[in-house]
């Protein structure tokens, strides 16, 4: 007797994204409140990174606010609601739960129970990882509505006196709906990682380390975290910011040349440039190293809103068309990078 | 084919040119990236980038910090080319 052969949905041609939306801290910190501690100046910080202020969410507002906003944003404009979900992802770095995953939390309040939903940690890249999961779930069939959410409150996780990456972060949340689509409006993700590189962006110690030190137990000590351990403060970000620089243009222009090949198009097809927004001297440089057409609309939301981690991508698209800047229509294309390492790139037609 | 000596100070210069708008012969080997040329760390590092393109060599981040003036620079990527 022969097996039974499996069903399986029917994989459609294309995904899209359906609406973009968002949400940001209501507090626009200047650089003048915050350069005490570091030792810095305005210009300082606006002639290194270009921000003259971030966005960091007012007291009592929660991660799940930020992305409960930023969902709700992008269903009413896709003139959908939570209902028609069948999937919600959420990249973030600042959940500060092991379990469970704010996704199933946001899922539920939006109205989209009981919706498959989980986390992705991918740090800076994670929207764009987001939307090449759901890219992938909605061209096979999986899912025909999914829900991409990068969300960050990296105010609860910066050391004021730390002068590597701190005073760049700020919070807010971007989300996406991705449907079906008669025409790929998502092209294929370029994406990748190098853990080897992984203290280029890092956590200062584990959280067990931190539990073990409160505990009284011995914490094991390893020459990388060594003398963060022996202040024992809570676990924060420290970035090798040279470094990063160094890595983001020497390597993320080729993989940028290389999503836009992968998309079947020519650079001078590419009407919007939306990176991550780590810093406005990163995105120049790329600019200048990727050489687009001359007219190219650029992201360039940190110098008000800062570094949003999986949040800016999202809201740097958010802002470009409710600004005017980009069009419905309009080929974009994001690229996100960052701890890990971690990147991804992706050429998208904006909703 | 190596660089000579001369051609990696032209091109440094170049590369120097081309990120800060300094004009080539400002680029001298005697003159400090930090304090002559007012050079910052990032833009030390799209320089770098540059140069081990331009000259194929692989200039490591902590090598770097001991790059202070023109002259390591050329020195260093000239015996980094050998």
């Amino acid at each position: 007797m022969t097996k039974p052969t499996l069903a399986q949905p029917t994989p459609v041609l294309g995904s899209r994204i359906l609406a973009v939306g968002g949400s940001r801290g209501s507090e626009l910190v200047p650089n003048d409140d915050i350069v005490g501690p570091i030792n810095s100046s305005d210009e300082w910080i606006q002639q290194r990174t270009g921000i003259r202020t971030r966005a960091r969410a007012a007291t009592g507002v929660t991660i799940k606010d930020l992305a409960v906003d930023a969902a709700n944003d992008a269903l009413d404009k896709a003139g959908l609601t939570g209902s028609d979900l069948d999937a919600v992802l959420v990249s973030t770095v600042t959940h500060f739960e092991q379990t469970p995953s704010l996704a199933t939390i946001v899922t539920d309040a939006i109205g989209a129970t009981p919706a498959p939903a989980y986390d992705v940690s991918a740090a800076c890249a994670g929207y764009c990882y987001g939307i090449a999961q759901a890219d992938a779930l909605v061209r096979a069939g999986t899912a025909e509505n999914v829900l991409v959410i990068g969300v960050e409150k990296m105010s609860d996780f910066i050391d004021p006196t730390d002068r590597t990456i701190s005073f760049l972060l700020g919070d807010g949340a971007g989300a996406a709906v991705v449907g079906r689509s008669d025409t790929p409006g998502i092209g294929p993700t370029v994406w990748g990682s190098d853990g080897s590189q992984s203290s280029v962006i890092y956590q200062t110690h584990s959280w067990l380390d931190y539990r073990r030190e409160e505990l009284g137990e011995p914490v094991p000590e390893t020459p990388e975290t060594a003398e963060e351990v022996s202040q024992m403060t809570t676990p924060t970000l420290r970035q090798l910011g040279p470094t990063v620089f160094k890595w983001v243009i020497s390597s993320m222009p080729n993989i940028a040349r290389r999503a836009v090949d992968a998309a079947g198009l020519q650079l001078e097809d590419i009407d919007v440039f939306i990176p991550h927004q780590a810093n406005m001297r990163i995105t120049d440089q790329l600019l200048k190293l990727i050489k687009f057409r001359e007219d190219i609309v650029v992201g360039r939301d940190i110098a008000d809103t800062g570094n949003t981690s999986a949040a800016s991508i999202p809201l740097a698209t958010e802002r470009l068309l409710r600004e005017g800047q980009a069009k419905g229509g309009d080929i974009a294309l994001q690229i996100g990078f960052g701890a890990g390492l971690a990147y991804a790139a992706q050429v998208v037609v904006l909703p | 084919m190596a660089h000579s000596e001369e051609d990696i100070l032209a091109g440094l210069a170049e590369i120097v040119n081309d990120e800060t708008g300094l004009p080539a012969d400002a680029v001298q080997k005697d003159k400090s990236f930090t304090d002559d040329l007012d050079i910052d760390s990032l833009s030390m590092m799209t320089i770098v980038t540059l140069a081990e393109e331009k000259f194929e060599v692989r200039i490591p981040d902590e090598e770097v910090k001991n790059l202070n003036t023109v002259g390591d620079a050329v020195s260093f990527i000239a015996q980094a080319q050998a």
